[in-house]
């Protein structure tokens, strides 16, 4: 048996609006961060505010842990604010008429650590938010402003943090920016999450588990590899572009060309500078089908960084486009490749043939 | 120097009307802002309708209502042992109709710019509605409330239809300053009338400058 308190989220709901239907049933534990993925539209800030009790016209149950917070057979619907859960909007939503300490001290005062007051000061140490305590919400920048809202939000002591697109509102630098905090967030504060985006990398970076939505329907459950390299879309079109998940260790900094080094099995990879981690650190780099090139020999004369070795897996034909799937396999992981059907004639790759998967290192750049 | 009890006797009723507007409007215009109810529509349309009925109209029925012989009237004597009609509280409750468009639409309006973010926002951060009423959504409202209650204030000091019709004329009772100004020029003592009426364009002047320099967009539209 397990000390720490459940953390398994039971959904079975329906909600019908003119236009649009959700009917989700899941039954996840929640570990950490889980990623709620899927296209513009198909629910998952639906099934956010679903569960947190802003939809009142859904229908069904909801259970977290040991709490019900809706059984509509017997009429119960627990009222947003007395259900334990920290919501992050994607336009944060911060009180305008507050400053950032007032808006952090409205939700400390009505939240479940209210007594706490170090609760307050660590999550204030944490966000790094010290500096901007006495200024306007309003005088914030996007990254700042976020990070006042999970602030806000953490400060309120949730027992589960629903996180609505808190990136999607904001540009390269601030994602930059708030990115570091929200990785931290499991680790130091232990609280499940619920990360919604339609942005595969975020996902990649956030999210070890990966709900699936689309139309307002759960497809798929599971590890971030399998639903975000495509595998469990077998036999349909992926409504986003496929990717690879790298698992590689850190090997070493090269500080001068603000670069990073790290294995990927035996062959190395250079990647831009990542100033968290350290040699032996695991990391996971994400890599999109459309980003890697195929040769069938060593290539000389490029630009390219990264020149993996590895064999000719699956080769598939994309009905009805250009493109076919092409993965390579290195060191026991297939890497996806979308070129186009020419290509895979012109070369002529077979199953089990050798090939060079190369990728530019400017791609793992500056996004998330 | 005309009689200035006419402006003290406007200024208390404009008073009492404002603070029970504040307290019919606000959840009513907090009502509408938010609902989506099929009676929303027929509701504004009733709480615009002092907008464009006459005050003969407005005052005549109000009349009736108050009258003794009337439920309301009828009770209030009972109760009080005093008509409501010709009388300082019915004139009160004449205002509060004729007022009450003045109170809910700028509210309304200012409701519905907060939105229901800032509220849903409070309410995830285990703000209970009433709270999220007041500590959210009355701030970013204030405005609004300034606006509503300054055009209420100001309508109700400039009423006179309704006033006539259900509070007739009684010095220290129901004559209101625009009562007087009319029985000043009726009785042809101009000089006095000039004076109230002056008075009367200042401070409407002064209270549409201070409305339009809050902001505008709060006001009323019909």
């Amino acid at each position: 048996m397990s000390e720490l308190p459940s953390t398994i989220l039971s959904v079975a709901v329906q909600v019908a609006y003119p236009n649009f239907r959700l009917d989700v049933n899941l039954n996840e534990s929640l570990d950490g961060t889980v990623g709620l993925f899927g296209p513009s539209g198909s629910g998952k800030s639906t099934l956010l505010r679903v569960i947190a009790g802003l939809e009142p016209l859904a229908l069904g149950t909801i259970g977290f842990g040991d709490e019900r917070w809706q059984d509509s057979a017997v009429q119960r619907n627990v009222p947003p604010h007395h259900r334990p859960v920290g919501y992050v909007f994607q336009r944060a939503r911060l009180f305008p008429h507050l400053s950032v300490e007032g808006n952090l001290e409205f939700a400390h005062s009505r939240g479940s650590r209210a007594s706490d007051i170090d609760a307050k000061e660590e999550v204030i140490v944490a966000m790094n938010l010290g500096s901007l305590l006495s200024r306007d919400v309003d005088g914030l920048s996007g990254g700042e402003t976020q990070r006042v809202a999970l602030a806000r939000t953490l400060v309120s002591g949730p027992k589960i943090l629903l996180l609505d697109e808190p990136l999607a509102a904001l540009d390269v630098r601030a994602k930059n920016d708030i990115f570091p905090y929200l990785e931290a967030l499991p680790a130091r504060f232990g609280i499940p999450s619920l990360f919604v985006s339609h942005s595969v990398h975020e996902m990649v970076r956030l999210a070890e588990k990966v709900i699936a939505l689309d139309e307002g329907r759960v497809t798929a459950v599971g590890g971030a590899s399998e639903i975000l390299g495509g595998a469990l879309y077998a036999g349909h079109a992926l409504p986003f572009e496929p990717v690879s998940i790298l698992n590689v260790t850190v090997s070493g900094h090269l500080p001068d060309l603000r670069l990073t080094q790290v294995l990927f099995g035996d062959q190395q990879l250079t990647v831009p500078e990542m100033s968290t981690v350290v040699k032996g650190d695991q990391a996971r780099l994400s890599v999109s089908a459309a980003d890697i090139v195929i040769a069938t020999s060593y290539p000389e004369n490029l630009s390219v960084r990264n020149v993996l070795f590895g064999t000719v897996g699956q080769i598939i034909e994309m009905p009805g486009s250009a493109f076919a799937m092409v993965t390579v396999d290195v060191g026991g992981t297939p890497l996806k490749a979308r070129i186009t059907r020419e290509a895979v004639k012109d070369l002529g790759l077979e199953r089990g043939g050798p090939a060079y998967a190369l990728i530019k290192t400017a791609i793992f750049d500056h996004r998330g | 120097m005309p009689d200035l009890g006419p402006l003290w006797l406007s200024l208390a009723l404009a008073s009492v009307t404002t603070v029970i507007l504040l307290f019919i409007g606000t959840p009513l215009a907090w009502w509408l802002s938010g609902t989506q109810s099929r009676l929303r529509p027929a509701i504004e349309a009733v709480t615009a309708l002092p907008l464009v009925l006459p005050p003969t109209v407005l005052g005549f029925y109000i009349l009736i209502a108050l009258g003794p012989t009337s439920p309301i009237g009828g009770f209030w004597l009972k109760v009080t042992g005093e008509a409501l009609t010709f009388s300082f509280s019915g004139l009160v409750i004449a205002s509060v109709v004729y007022s009450l468009p003045f109170m809910v639409q700028p509210l309304q309006n200012a409701f519905s710019a907060v939105g229901r973010g800032p509220v849903e926002a409070a309410a995830t951060l285990r703000a209970n509605p009433l709270d999220a009423f007041f500590y959210v959504v009355v701030p970013l409202s204030a405005r609004g409330f300034v606006t509503a209650a300054v055009l209420t204030f100001a309508h109700t000091i400039g009423e006179f239809g309704v006033v006539l019709m259900v509070g007739g004329n009684i010095p220290g009772e129901t004559r209101v300053i625009s009562i007087a100004i009319y029985e000043h020029v009726e009785t042809l003592k101009y000089s006095e009338a000039h004076i109230l009426s002056v008075g009367l364009i200042a401070f409407a002047f002064a209270v549409l400058l201070l409305v339009y320099s809050i902001r505008r967009g709060n006001g009323i539209n019909v």
